[in-house]
């Protein structure tokens, strides 16, 4: 009993000391975003002085990530959880914070961030919504980060709260911002003209994951693979989605890194289409690193469909 | 889109009498750079106010006392959103409902809200509510000898709806209540809180649980990859209901090395589950540990490994035929190897998964010491195909002579997350040398927002 006392007495100990030196080393921020996206987005306003990991890879579907353990160890470290929101995280996500330990991450903690408050929003459903819809989302379509206006608007916002966490350094974030804004201002009338000669051109997508990418540059998403989001497709989808195409003359569908590719293939073989594989996320191909090398990739392969 | 055009047509027509005065061609490119730039100023403040708009309606503002230095500014007014969202209400979030009661209540200054009130919002502090139907028809030769815990199903049964109410109860904790409606009554699955934000990287329950002991013993029906459970649960485990008491739970991630996540689990519970044990005396709880080990071998594969170990009271009774203090105490080993490969992972992956348990059930006149395990492999083949295989083997925990046996192979297939459909052949050579061979048909469908389980 004495013995079992001692070693109980040391397990506490080791323990304590365990927490006590997260506290002390904690100087940079541990930042944990669900995604690649928004782990980007808020590298570039945290430089170097904020640690950053994304729980999602690049290429991996955001709505079906494992809630693994291993993410818990990232979790119970965290200062700020940045979540995309929407529900896109809803069936993964919740868990994980439930069993982190870390009062900061809970859903109204200090350090929990909803990056959908900041942006605009679109396809929010009206009226009743039923999963007759499929995997709708109630809350609107959660892929907003493709509109690089949504970027700057979910920038600015990180900067907000990094400055909130981290006072001292609130200018430097500012300033990042800042930074980050020209650049990407700049960037976009890059982008704009060379989309500009595509305005209105039709395309077809898997998921309905471009909406926001769509508006933005002024593409036409006429319809998708997927008959509704989330089901998978169906012979009679695919074949009134391949007599739309050829009636709306559309040639290009773009498929998300993690769909198959055998349906797309032979809508591609039955209409004409081109069917590329699109990067909806950051990190969905290894030299895409930032957030403008994903439009860079995106706008160059859509370019070269299309031309 | 339509807002940018309306709020462009709105700043056109207000400046259209300016515009006409100067016409000078250099004025106009100036004049028309700061249009542009008033309209897209405009169109800002018109998606941060949808923005805080969406906020207040689905709540999601932080009620905790840190969070009221969001920048949304939004929390504070949360408790006013009277304003009332088709789509929050037809799907409040796992986490707005009740992060918006607990608004309410700061709102109110102390006094309690009014949950019943005519506004339609009030819904949206409603729980998450979901029930899972499970539908089991089975047909084939059982031929059970009475003496077997493994008993047949009915040809047709409505096995059991499952509701589930869920919510995060205030800053601090959540809770989650699982109810059971079998054939024979209701029945409390789970029902308990979880404080998630104690001090030390602590995670505490409180309520009636399913017990930490091994894998399978923690599943919902709706969640295991089989129709039934394997032997060893029926003969050593309490069957279906498993070790599920009234008690607490405490949980820590422990310090391991780098990319290692190990995890122990205590609990303490009153010492009544199904016949594994029973309490005879207040003093006759029950005590269940768990020691998780967890690693990512690469990113698709990784492997869970546990031991656990449990003791209480059973229910034997003495040589004098009354109850007697007799313990039993369980020890499992639990392994999972899991491979899903990430780009492709909602349309292929692999679970492997076996217990050991060994049961020394204190009895008179002699200790039966029972031994008996699962091995099984479900792999997915196709976005909504699965097959699965499973061998059984398990002494009996008052028998311990008595072996049964058994192999089980599964089919589901999913016609989308919120159903599927499964079939299952069972083989079982009972110790008193009798063969059964079963053919078991199940059909899972579940309606609303039925949160997410630990992986």
């Amino acid at each position: 009993m004495q013995k079992a006392n001692r070693v109980f007495v040391g397990v506490v100990a080791v323990a304590l000391l365990f927490a006590l030196s997260g506290v002390a080393a904690a100087k940079k921020l541990n930042v944990v975003t669900a995604t690649t996206d928004m782990a980007a987005l808020a590298q570039e306003v945290g430089g170097d002085r904020i640690n950053i990991d994304s729980i999602a890879k690049g290429y991996q579907d955001p709505h079906f990530v494992e809630a693994k353990p291993s993410f818990l160890l990232k979790l119970r470290q965290a200062d700020l959880l940045i979540v995309v929101g929407l529900q896109l995280e809803i069936g993964w996500l919740p868990p994980l914070i439930t069993q982190s330990g870390n009062p900061r991450v809970q859903v109204g903690g200090s350090g929990y961030l909803d990056a959908s408050q900041f942006a605009e929003i679109l396809e929010i459903p009206q009226g009743v919504v039923t999963r007759a819809m499929g995997d709708v989302h109630p809350l609107g379509n959660p892929h907003y980060w493709l509109d690089p206006d949504n970027g700057r608007r979910v920038a600015k916002g990180l900067a907000g709260k990094l400055s909130e966490l981290d006072p001292a350094d609130a200018s430097y974030f500012q300033e990042r911002f800042q930074d980050f804004d020209k650049r990407l201002t700049a960037a976009e009338q890059k982008w704009d003209a060379e989309m500009a000669p595509f305005r209105g051109r039709k395309v077809v997508t898997y998921h309905n994951s471009f909406t926001n990418f769509a508006k933005h540059f002024h593409l036409d998403v006429i319809g998708y693979v997927e008959p509704r989001p989330g089901i998978p497709p169906t012979p009679s989808h695919t074949l009134d989605l391949i007599g739309l195409m050829k009636r709306e003359n559309c040639k290009l569908v773009l498929v998300e890194p993690y769909f198959d590719l055998k349906t797309p293939n032979s809508i591609g073989s039955a209409t004409g289409a081109k069917v590329q594989v699109y990067l909806p996320s950051v990190g969905g191909e290894k030299q895409v690193t930032n957030y403008f090398e994903l439009f860079d990739y995106d706008i160059d392969l859509i370019k070269k469909a299309l031309q | 889109m339509n807002k940018t055009v309306l709020a462009g047509a709105t700043a056109i027509l207000l400046c259209a009498p300016l515009w006409s005065q100067q016409a000078n061609p250099p004025d106009l490119a100036a004049q028309n750079a700061a249009l542009e730039q008033h309209v897209k100023d405009l169109e800002e403040r018109l998606i941060a106010l949808e923005g805080k708009v969406r906020t207040l309606q689905s709540a999601q503002a932080a009620p905790a006392p840190a969070a009221a230095e969001t920048p949304s500014s939004v929390a504070s007014a949360a408790p006013q959103a009277t304003a009332t969202s088709s789509e929050s209400q037809a799907a409040p979030t796992a986490e707005a409902a009740p992060v918006q009661g607990q608004a309410a209540i700061a709102s109110s200054g102390g006094q309690l809200p009014n949950y019943g009130g005519s506004s339609a919002a009030a819904k949206a502090l409603n729980p998450d509510i979901s029930v899972i139907g499970d539908f089991i028809g089975a047909a084939g030769n059982a031929n059970a000898p009475p003496a077997a815990t493994l008993q047949p199903f009915p040809s047709l049964q409505m096995h059991e709806s499952e509701i589930g109410l869920q919510a995060i109860i205030d800053p601090y904790a959540r809770g989650d209540f699982f109810m059971s409606f079998g054939e024979e009554g209701v029945n409390l699955e789970e029902g308990y809180i979880t404080f998630t934000a104690l001090p030390g990287g602590f995670v505490a329950k409180v309520g009636k649980m399913r017990s930490a002991f091994g894998k399978v013993n923690t599943m919902h029906n709706h969640v295991l990859p089989w129709i039934d459970r394997p032997l060893v649960t029926t003969n050593l485990v309490a069957g279906e209901d498993g070790i599920d008491d009234a008690g607490f739970s405490v949980e820590r991630i422990l310090p391991a090395p780098k990319g290692i996540f190990l995890e122990a689990t205590g609990q303490l519970f009153r010492g009544d589950s199904g016949d594994v044990f029973t309490a005879n005396n207040r003093s006759d709880v029950s005590t269940v540990a768990h020691l998780r080990g967890y690693k990512d071998i690469t990113e698709s594969t990784n492997l869970d490994l546990g031991v656990s170990y449990a003791r209480g009271h059973n229910d034997a009774l003495s040589s004098a035929g009354e109850p007697g203090d007799f313990v039993t105490q369980l020890y499992g080993v639990d392994a999972t190897l899991r491979w899903k490969p990430l780009r492709r992972s909602i349309y292929h992956s692999f679970v492997g998964r076996g217990e050991l348990i060994w049961s020394q059930r204190e009895e008179f006149p002699t200790e039966q010491r029972a031994f008996g395990f699962y091995t099984s492999a479900d792999y997915q083949f196709a976005r909504r195909w699965f097959g699965g295989a499973r061998f059984d083997w398990s002494d009996r925990s008052r028998f311990d002579n008595l072996t049964d046996k058994g192999v089980a192979a599964t089919v589901t297939y999913w016609p989308s997350e919120f159903s599927q459909l499964r079939g299952e052949y069972r083989f079982t050579r009972y110790a008193e040398n009798r063969d059964s061979h079963e053919f078991l048909m199940q059909l899972i469908f579940s309606l609303g927002a039925h949160g997410a389980h630990p992986f």
